[in-house]
């Protein structure tokens, strides 16, 4: 006991006592099981779980690292314009934006390749990427695409599919037997891809439309939770795409032809809200909905503006598809949550890296976006 | 009241912060490394994240209206600097985590969701450069509150364990404050 010491003995470490063993052994078996799991949860000691870190440095693999852009739909145009809602929207969510009225919205348009230069006639699929400000302060963000369905159910098979596209060492060039590997052992993926392929893909971003693919549920005052995807479809005609073969002529052609095509006025697309049914998979985006699913048309999308890349535009936002506002709530599909985790790990890279002019400028000789009005 | 113990409402607000504090470290590590938990994890972990805010100013002021207990006499003065100085850092640190990360979702251009349609107001104007250097930042102090952490509960039960002077019992009793701990020596 502490009577016989003297002050402050009990503090003393030193020659070393038997309750200082006991003690020290204890302190360190509380404090490792803390530190274990810890790394743990943090994957440390998992190297082989696909992490959101893992997954974008697959990007990297197959597109190198170009600092400062997007490790996916890496070359794009920053676009503005408003939303103006019918007010069909709010029977299936309360969220603002579906009231009747007009919502500002800024986005971006781009090709889905990490290649940040890549020429566009390389490229196949476009995307719409959009952030509407609610009126609340609310923001909703969603990403589209211009397929109809997605080739990978999870994101693992996600990774898979984009690792076996990647580049072989030897040969610099995508081996054509992984990639069959793969659609041979992910037969969804497979019929994703034969649907992907049907439809022919537009000549332009202008008379293109795009869809979610990914599911979502809309909450509306009654607090209903109903399934749905979006899309957004186009008003200007669809061309269907004739293959532009390289030289000068396709570097920037898509881009080009969007940036004259805003200068003669506004671009229109109505956001048009696939209702699912009780039986319809919400969590496999390689699964088209039946053709009869109702199609609610709950306004128009007026883009009226295009900028370069820059400074606090397109180029600063994630697009996170779970920015969502309130009435609006993901679903069960894997990709979602994943995809939220993803972007924002290639949102923090490129954030913090040197930046550098886009390859997709403004030229100087096209007429001013917006009319001046009365002209 | 016993001035060997910390008021009841001290040891509350310590109890419940090192909950919270500890949730918070684990989910946010998690969150980082999980695909498919991502999202509700950060979904949990704003919310979480700045109750712990208000709850560390709480604490502060709790502390200047009821100072803790004295240490016991015959501590020798390097324990009692490393004690006084692990406690200013981990309030400072419990502050400046979710601060930082108030101020990088502000940087960001997210717009900081608590629940449903409620939101936190952005604390910075937006700017990828200063996003980068916060994201980074909270990464190092929840690291470094994470150390704080350990090194804290190492020495909370080197009080117990071995010292067993009274200190560990002045935040872990639960009784009331009349069945006093063991009295320091004077
Ligand atoms: C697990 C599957 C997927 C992964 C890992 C993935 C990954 C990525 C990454 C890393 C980016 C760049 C993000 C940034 O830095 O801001 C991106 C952009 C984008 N993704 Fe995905 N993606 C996936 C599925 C999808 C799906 C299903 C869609 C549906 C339409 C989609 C649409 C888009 C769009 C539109 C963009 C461009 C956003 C912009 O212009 O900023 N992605 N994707
Ligand atoms: C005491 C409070 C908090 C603790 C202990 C904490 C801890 C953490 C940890 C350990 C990480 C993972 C870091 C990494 O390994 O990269 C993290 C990430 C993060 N935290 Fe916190 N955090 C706190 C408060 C907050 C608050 C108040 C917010 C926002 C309002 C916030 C937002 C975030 C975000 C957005 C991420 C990163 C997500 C990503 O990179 O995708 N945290 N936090």
């Amino acid at each position: 006991m502490e009577t016989n010491e003297s002050p402050g003995a009990r503090y003393r470490l030193w020659p070393i006592r038997r309750r200082v063993l006991v003690g020290l052994c204890a302190i360190g078996a509380v404090l490792m099981p803390i530190v274990g799991a810890f790394a743990y949860v943090g994957g440390f000691l998992s190297p082989d779980r696909l992490t959101q870190s893992r997954l974008v440095d697959g990007f990297q693999t197959v597109n190198g690292v170009h600092p400062g852009f997007r490790r996916n739909h890496a070359k794009g145009v920053c676009i503005a314009g408003r939303f103006e809602s019918n007010g069909n929207g709010v029977a299936l969510s309360k969220a603002s934006v579906f009231e009747t009225g007009t919502t500002p919205v800024i986005g971006r348009f781009a090709v889905a390749v990490g290649k940040p230069f890549i020429p566009d006639n390389e490229t196949q699929v476009r995307s719409l990427a959009l952030l509407f400000r609610l009126k609340n302060g609310e923001e909703w963000r969603t990403g589209l695409n211009d397929i109809p369905v997605f080739p990978a159910r999870t994101p693992q098979d996600f990774y898979e599919l984009l690792m076996a596209g990647a580049p072989d060492p030897a040969t610099g060039k995508p081996d054509p037997a992984r990639l069959q590997a793969f659609f041979a052992a992910h037969p969804e993926s497979a019929a994703a891809l034969a649907l992907i392929r049907a439809r022919p893909f537009a000549t332009g971003f202008a008379d293109a439309s795009y869809n979610s693919l990914d599911a979502f549920r809309m909450v509306n005052a009654a607090g209903t939770s109903t399934p749905v995807r979006w899309s957004m479809a186009a008003s200007d005609p669809f061309v269907p795409q004739t293959p532009i073969e390289g030289g000068s002529a396709g570097t920037n052609y898509l881009f080009d032809a969007l940036i004259a095509r805003i200068a003669q006025g506004p671009v229109q697309w109505r956001l048009m809200v696939t209702v699912g049914e009780a039986g319809d998979v919400t969590a496999d985006a390689t699964l088209p909905w039946p053709e009869t699913r109702r199609r609610v048309d709950v306004g128009t999308l007026i883009i009226d503006h295009v900028e370069a890349e820059g400074p606090g535009n397109c180029r600063d936002v994630n697009f996170d598809p779970l920015v969502l506002p309130d009435g609006i709530e993901p679903s069960d599909d894997p990709l979602l949550s994943a995809r939220s985790a993803t972007y924002s790990t290639s949102f923090t890279r490129r954030a913090g890296e040197p930046k550098t002019p886009s390859e997709v400028q403004i030229p100087e000789n096209v007429p001013a976006a917006t009319p001046a009005k009365g002209s | 009241m016993n001035a060997h113990r910390f008021p009841a409402v001290s040891r509350l607000l310590h109890w419940l912060m090192a909950a919270m504090i500890l949730a918070m470290l684990f989910i946010g590590i998690g969150m980082v490394a999980s695909l498919a938990d991502y999202h509700w994890l950060l979904s949990l972990h704003r919310p979480l994240g700045v109750a712990i805010l208000i709850l560390v100013a709480v604490r502060l002021v709790n502390r200047l209206i009821h100072p803790a207990p004295a240490l016991p006499a015959d501590m020798p003065p390097i324990l009692r600097l490393a004690a006084h100085g692990s406690h200013v850092l981990l309030y400072a640190l419990m502050f400046a985590v979710p601060l930082v990360g108030w101020a990088m979702l502000s940087a960001g251009g997210y717009p900081i969701v608590l629940y449903g349609a409620l939101e936190l107001p952005p604390i910075l104007p937006q700017n990828d450069m200063v996003f980068a250097w916060l994201r980074t930042a909270h990464t190092a102090l929840a690291l470094a509150l994470f150390a704080t952490f350990l090194a804290h509960l190492a020495a909370a039960l080197m009080h117990a364990l071995v010292f067993r002077d009274g200190v560990f019992q002045s935040m872990a009793s639960v009784g009331r404050a009349d069945d006093a701990p063991p009295s320091p020596r004077r």
